[in-house]
C-alpha cells in the first residue's frame, strides 16, 4: 500500500484460551495517520490492541512494528518500542496522585530521559492536569480521568498510540476536546490507532478505517471510500453518519 | 487482675505496635502487589532472628550490626524465591504459590529445629535487658528499640515507594496489574522486588523481635498470627493503617493482659481481629 507502513499485521490468529478472538487479521498502519477500528462489541478490537502490547501473542501470524518481529515480546518491552495503550475503563492508577500517574507513564527507560519535556507536552494538551498534579486519580471526573489516560500514555514518548474507547460515557463537549487533543497529538507525527463506538465521530476523526466483524476484517479503506459503499452505509453507519 | 497503673501497659502496647507493624509490613506488601497470602512470612521473620542468632554466638557481631549482612541476604534470597519458585508457581496456577510459601514454611522450620534444637532461644545484648524511664516509670530499652526501627523503617519504606520510579511500580502493579504492564513495568521483576523488600523487612523485624521475646524454631506462626491480624485491622494498601493497626494490636494485646492476666492477651487480639472482620472487613484504613 505505502513504503509508511509503521506496524504491520500478517494473518494473526489469537485465542482467548480455547475461545478464537480474532481470525486471520491483516492491518497495516502508516506512519503519523489516524486510523480508526470500528466494530460491535465482541468483534475483536480490544483483543487486536491487547496482542499489539503484547498483553496477548498470536498463535499464528505475525506483527511487526518498524519492520521488526514484535508478535512473541512482552509488553514492557514493546512499550520501550514506542507503542503505547491508552487502555479502555482508563484504568488510571486511583490511588495515586494525577503526577504520579504521570510520571509512571515515564517508566521504561528511553522516556525517563525526555520526562520533563514530555510533562510540558501534556500539560500543553491538558492544562487542567497542571492545576490537579497533588489531586488523588480516583477523584477526577470521567472526562479527566481520559485526559490522565491520554496524558500518562504520551508520558512512555510514543511513536504509536493505541486509544481503546476513549469517548464511552463522556459528554459531547469532553468528546470534542479529547478529539482536538488527539489532532493536536497526530501534529506532532505522533500515529494513532483507535477504537470507536461512536461512528459518526469516527468517520469524521479518521484518515482510514478498518472494520471487524466477529474477529475477521470485513472492510477498510479511507473513510471517504467506506462513506461511499452504500452497503456500508446501511449496514454499518446507518443512512446519514457520513454526511457531516 | 492486674494491678498498679494502667500508663505502663499502653505505653509498652504502643512501643510493641512498632514492631508488629514491622512484622505485618511484608506481608502486607506481598499480598498487595503479588494477591499472594504468603504463609512463610512469620517464618521467614523467625529466619531473622535465627540468623541473628548465628551471626552472635558463632561469629560474635551484635545483631543490629548484623543487619548489614543479613537484610542484603535475605533480600537476594527474596528475589531468587520471586525467580525461582514463585514465579514458576505462578505461571501454574493461582494456588500453586500458596503450596510453595507453605512448603518454605515447613523447611525454615525444620531447618531451624535441626541447626538450633527446639530449645527456646533469645539475643541477648548488654542493652536488651536495660530500660529507660519517663517520670516515675520504667520501660524496657528493646521496647523503645522496636518502635524507633518500625518507624525507620515505615518512613524509609514509604519515601521509596512514593519517590523513586521502582517504588512508584510497585505501587502502580497493586493498584492495577495490566495498567502497570501497558505503562512498561515489568511486573515479573516488581514481583521479585516486592518479594526481597518483604523478606529484607522480616530480616530487621527478626532480629527487634529477638530481642525483646525468646523464640523457637515454630515461633514463626505466632508471628504470622500478629501479622495477620495487624494487617486486618489497619487494612492493606496504607502504610500508615499498618503502622496503626500495630499499635492497636500491641495495645489490646497489653491491656488484656493488664486486666485479665497473661494467659488472655492474645485472646483479646482475636477477639478484636473477629470483630473488625464482622464490622469493617476492609479494616480501618482499608479502600
Amino acid at each position: 500500500m505505502s513504503d509508511n507502513v509503521q506496524l504491520k499485521i500478517s494473518n494473526i490468529d489469537v485465542f482467548h484460551g480455547t475461545f478464537q478472538a480474532l481470525w486471520d487479521v491483516s492491518l497495516e498502519v502508516n506512519g503519523g495517520e489516524m486510523l480508526a477500528l470500528i466494530g460491535a462489541n465482541t468483534s475483536g478490537k480490544t483483543t487486536l490492541l491487547d496482542t499489539v502490547s503484547g498483553l496477548l501473542h498470536p498463535a499464528k501470524g505475525t506483527i511487526q512494528f518498524e519492520g521488526k518481529d514484535i508478535s512473541r515480546m512482552d509488553p514492557y518491552q514493546i512499550v520501550e518500542l514506542g507503542i503505547t495503550q491508552v487502555p479502555e475503563g482508563r484504568r488510571i492508577f486511583p490511588e495515586m496522585s494525577v503526577l504520579d500517574n504521570l510520571i509512571i507513564g515515564s517508566y521504561s527507560a528511553g522516556a525517563r530521559s525526555k520526562k520533563m519535556e514530555n510533562l510540558k507536552q501534556v500539560y500543553e494538551h491538558f492544562p487542567r492536569l497542571k492545576e490537579r498534579g497533588k489531586q488523588i486519580a480516583k477523584t477526577l471526573s470521567g472526562g479527566e480521568q481520559q485526559m490522565l489516560a491520554i496524558g500518562r500514555g504520551l508520558m512512555a514518548d510514543p511513536k504509536l498510540m493505541l486509544i481503546d474507547e476513549m469517548s464511552l460515557g463522556l459528554a459531547p463537549i469532553v468528546i470534542d476536546e479529547l478529539f482536538k487533543a488527539l489532532r493536536e497529538i497526530k501534529k506532532r507525527g505522533i500515529t494513532i490507532l483507535f477504537v470507536e463506538q461512536n461512528v459518526r465521530r469516527t468517520l469524521q476523526e479518521a484518515d482510514r478505517a478498518y472494520i471487524l466483524e466477529t474477529g475477521r476484517v470485513a472492510l477498510s479503506g479511507t473513510t471517504a471510500q467506506l462513506c461511499e459503499e452504500d452497503q456500508v452505509k446501511k449496514a454499518y453507519f446507518g443512512t446519514d453518519v457520513c454526511g457531516i | 487482675m492486674g494491678s498498679g497503673d494502667i500508663i505502663t501497659p499502653l505505653v509498652m502496647g504502643l512501643l510493641l505496635g512498632g514492631l508488629y507493624a514491622l512484622i505485618a509490613l511484608g506481608l502486607s506488601m506481598v499480598f498487595g502487589v503479588m494477591r499472594l497470602i504468603n504463609l512463610a512470612h512469620g517464618d521467614l521473620v523467625a529466619l531473622g532472628s535465627y540468623g541473628a542468632y548465628a551471626l552472635m554466638t558463632v561469629v560474635g557481631i551484635d545483631p543490629i550490626v548484623g543487619l548489614v549482612i543479613s537484610v542484603p541476604a535475605m533480600f537476594l534470597l527474596g528475589l531468587a524465591i520471586q525467580k525461582y519458585l514463585m514465579g514458576r508457581a505462578f505461571a501454574i496456577s493461582s494456588e500453586a504459590p500458596l503450596i510453595i510459601a507453605f512448603g518454605i514454611s515447613l523447611v525454615i522450620q525444620n531447618a531451624n529445629q535441626i541447626a538450633w534444637t527446639p530449645l527456646s532461644r533469645a539475643l541477648n545484648t548488654p542493652y536488651s535487658h536495660m530500660s529507660f524511664t519517663i517520670g516515675a516509670r520504667q520501660f524496657p530499652l528493646s521496647y523503645l528499640l522496636d518502635f524507633a526501627a518500625g518507624v525507620v523503617v515505615m518512613l524509609a519504606l514509604r519515601y521509596f515507594l512514593t519517590s523513586t520510579y521502582l517504588g512508584r511500580a510497585i505501587t502502580a502493579a497493586s493498584q492495577d496489574k495490566k495498567a502497570a504492564q501497558l505503562m512498561g513495568i515489568n511486573t515479573n521483576r516488581v514481583y521479585g522486588y516486592a518479594f526481597a523488600i518483604a523478606m529484607a523487612s522480616a530480616a530487621i523485624a527478626g532480629v527487634f523481635l529477638g530481642m525483646t521475646f525468646p523464640f523457637t524454631p515454630t515461633s514463626g506462626v505466632s508471628f504470622l498470627t500478629i501479622a495477620f491480624g495487624t494487617v486486618i485491622i489497619g487494612g492493606l494498601g496504607s502504610m500508615l493503617g499498618t503502622f496503626i493497626g500495630g499499635m492497636i494490636l500491641g495495645v489490646f494485646q497489653t491491656l488484656g493482659g493488664y486486666f485479665l492476666g497473661p494467659a488472655f492477651q492474645m485472646l483479646i487480639v482475636y477477639v478484636i481481629v473477629l470483630v473488625i472482620l464482622a464490622v469493617r472487613p476492609q479494616g480501618l484504613f482499608g479502600r
